[in-house]
């Protein structure tokens, strides 16, 4: 598959977003490591919005009609895609009064505060969720047609949304030590499932093949004419493939970037605050490299009669 | 009803006459118009609904080749519908046929995604899906003579390869002809359960190429009229 930079962006930014989120609402309600100040859960919340209002956004510059977006909420009960707009809009309203009444900070409408945030934290996960069915639910890819897909993005987001939280936090006044293995926790999680995935897509197990994509099952399929002169929508859109060795080095260094330096640097540097930054920059880029080849080693069937005689 | 077509690999000459027929139609049908891109340009490409390739099948000498036409397969199951986030994509519940509304699709590109046929192409310049409407507005539309309301791409075919009707009637010409030759459906593994149905290439058996006999008398002097002979 092609991979688009606008929906690279989009997955890893709202992922981000919506798993920083729901961790400030539970660090918030076990007042972890003695609690984050008023000003420190609104940068937290403040950041979260922004990275979700800015995947988004830039979700519509993949589309080629952007005027027509505001109908992709219509179709919810069926469209994975949908549910992931209604469930990112939805969000919005909740998160919103979980801050206003956290920076108001009114002792009598603490249950308020306390159910928008556990109704925005709920949303988030659905959302992030919704996200990774976008993908999961098509039949179409077999490299996408599996549970283990919304399952990393969940761990992902929330890798990323710890490691972020993290570093909101570091600006001092709270012991660090539970955010610290909080991070630790996703990151091992997030690890464990992207390795789970990574020999999974080595073999994936059985796929449609030349012979049910054209019913010649008599003997071997050759592809003799494409029926086109040059690059067709489905040569561009689909065609785009990546080579084994190159896929491996980029493995290798997703789980450097992603995993093993921030787990080296968490260990070691905690206390340190530009040490923080940088784990959650290099960690950033190590998921951003990982949601590229996950589009960039996706093979769809369609492929096959295009010649790529194994999906 | 179930509308759609059978094409009988057996006879397909693969001349591109039902692709060629089907843009001349549509490009001013209800989904038009078909862009094209650079067409007398270095990288001619375009929208088109209906793609025919070539395939060699069987290794020599019994090795044949088959052409292949695809379009829109109108499935019953097509997650091409149930995918579309805007509703552009709708599944017609009186005839099956398959078709985006231009005025609601946003160009997202995820039906395509959910296609396995490859049936679905974006039109760049309009940003909007496009696919085979199998001439919803020639079908129907009840000024033409009945023998013409009929597929573009089923009228050109000068092979009459291609054959149009309903697959839920049993006695109508598709249905019989899919059941007489035993028409199959692509990549039934997935599930979309596609309308459109392939017949198979009959067995035949193989001209022998070695052993042609030994050369008579005749031939030997018309061997050796050919070569004094210049042509
Ligand atoms: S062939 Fe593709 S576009 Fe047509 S109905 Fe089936 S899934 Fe949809
Ligand atoms: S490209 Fe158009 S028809 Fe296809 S899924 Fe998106 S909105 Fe629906």
């Amino acid at each position: 598959m092609h991979p688009a930079f606008s929906v690279i962006f989009f997955t890893v930014s709202s992922g981000a977003g919506f798993g920083l989120f729901a961790l400030l609402v539970l660090a918030d309600l076990l007042g972890m490591g003695g609690g984050l100040s008023t000003d420190q859960k609104m940068t937290a919340g403040v950041v979260a919005l922004f990275l979700i209002s800015a995947g988004l956004s830039s979700s519509v510059f993949h589309l080629a009609n952007p005027k027509n977006a505001w109908r992709a909420v219509t179709r919810y009960r069926t469209s994975w895609l949908s549910r992931e707009g209604v469930f990112a809009i939805a969000f919005f309203p909740f998160a919103i009064a979980y801050l206003g009444l956290t920076w108001l900070s009114w002792d009598d409408y603490n249950w308020l505060k306390v159910l928008m945030g556990i109704v925005a934290a709920v949303i988030a996960w659905i959302t992030i969720f919704s996200t990774g069915m976008i993908y999961a639910c098509l039949k179409t890819i077999r490299q996408w047609n599996s549970p283990l897909v919304p399952a990393n993005y969940l761990a992902l987001g929330h890798f990323l949304g710890a490691l972020l939280l993290l570093a909101v936090a570091s600006s001092g006044g709270v012991a660090l030590d539970g955010y610290v293995t909080l991070a630790i926790v996703w990151l091992v999680a997030a690890a464990a499932l992207k390795a789970i995935y990574y020999f999974w897509i080595a073999n994936p197990g059985a796929t449609s093949t030349i012979k049910t994509a054209t019913g010649f099952t008599r003997g071997t399929v050759r592809l003799l004419d494409t029926g086109h002169t040059h690059g067709t929508f489905l040569t561009q859109e689909f065609g785009f493939s990546i080579a084994r060795k190159f896929s491996l080095i980029l493995k290798m260094f997703v789980f450097i970037a992603a995993f093993v330096i921030p787990a080296v640097l968490l260990l070691t540097a905690q206390a340190s605050q530009d040490g923080l930054y940088l784990v959650t920059v290099v960690a950033i880029l190590g998921v951003v490299a990982e949601r590229w080849l996950f589009f960039a080693e996706a093979r769809h069937v369609v492929n096959l009669y295009h010649g790529a005689q194994h999906t | 009803m179930r509308l759609g077509l059978v094409i009988d690999l057996d006879v397909c000459v693969g001349c591109h006459a039902c692709a060629i027929a089907c843009k001349e139609w549509n490009a001013s049908g209800t989904t038009a118009p078909l862009t094209d891109y650079q067409p007398y340009g270095a990288e001619p490409s375009g929208v088109w609904f209906n793609r025919i390739r070539s395939y060699e099948v069987g290794d020599y000498p019994n090795n044949k080749t088959i052409n292949f036409p695809m379009s829109c397969m109108h499935c019953e199951d097509a997650d091409c519908v149930t995918v579309c986030p805007t509703g552009a994509s709708y599944k017609r519940a009186e005839d099956g046929i398959v078709l985006v509304d231009q005025t609601k699709c946003m160009g997202c590109n995820y039906c395509s995604w959910a296609c396995p046929y490859g049936a679905r192409e974006l039109d760049r310049e309009s940003g909007t899906m496009k696919k085979c409407t199998l001439c919803i507005d020639r079908i129907y539309d009840t000024v033409m003579p009945v023998e013409e309301r009929q597929p573009a791409c089923v009228l050109t075919c000068p092979a009459h390869a291609r054959m149009f009707g309903d697959m839920d009637d049993a006695n109508s010409a598709v249905s019989v002809v899919i059941r007489e030759r035993g028409g199959y459906q692509l990549m039934p593994e997935l599930g979309y359960n596609p309308t459109n149905h392939y017949l198979p290439v009959r067995k035949a058996t193989p001209i022998s190429t070695d052993n042609m006999g030994k050369i008579g008398f005749k031939d030997r002097l018309k061997g050796i009229a050919n070569k004094i002979v210049k042509r």
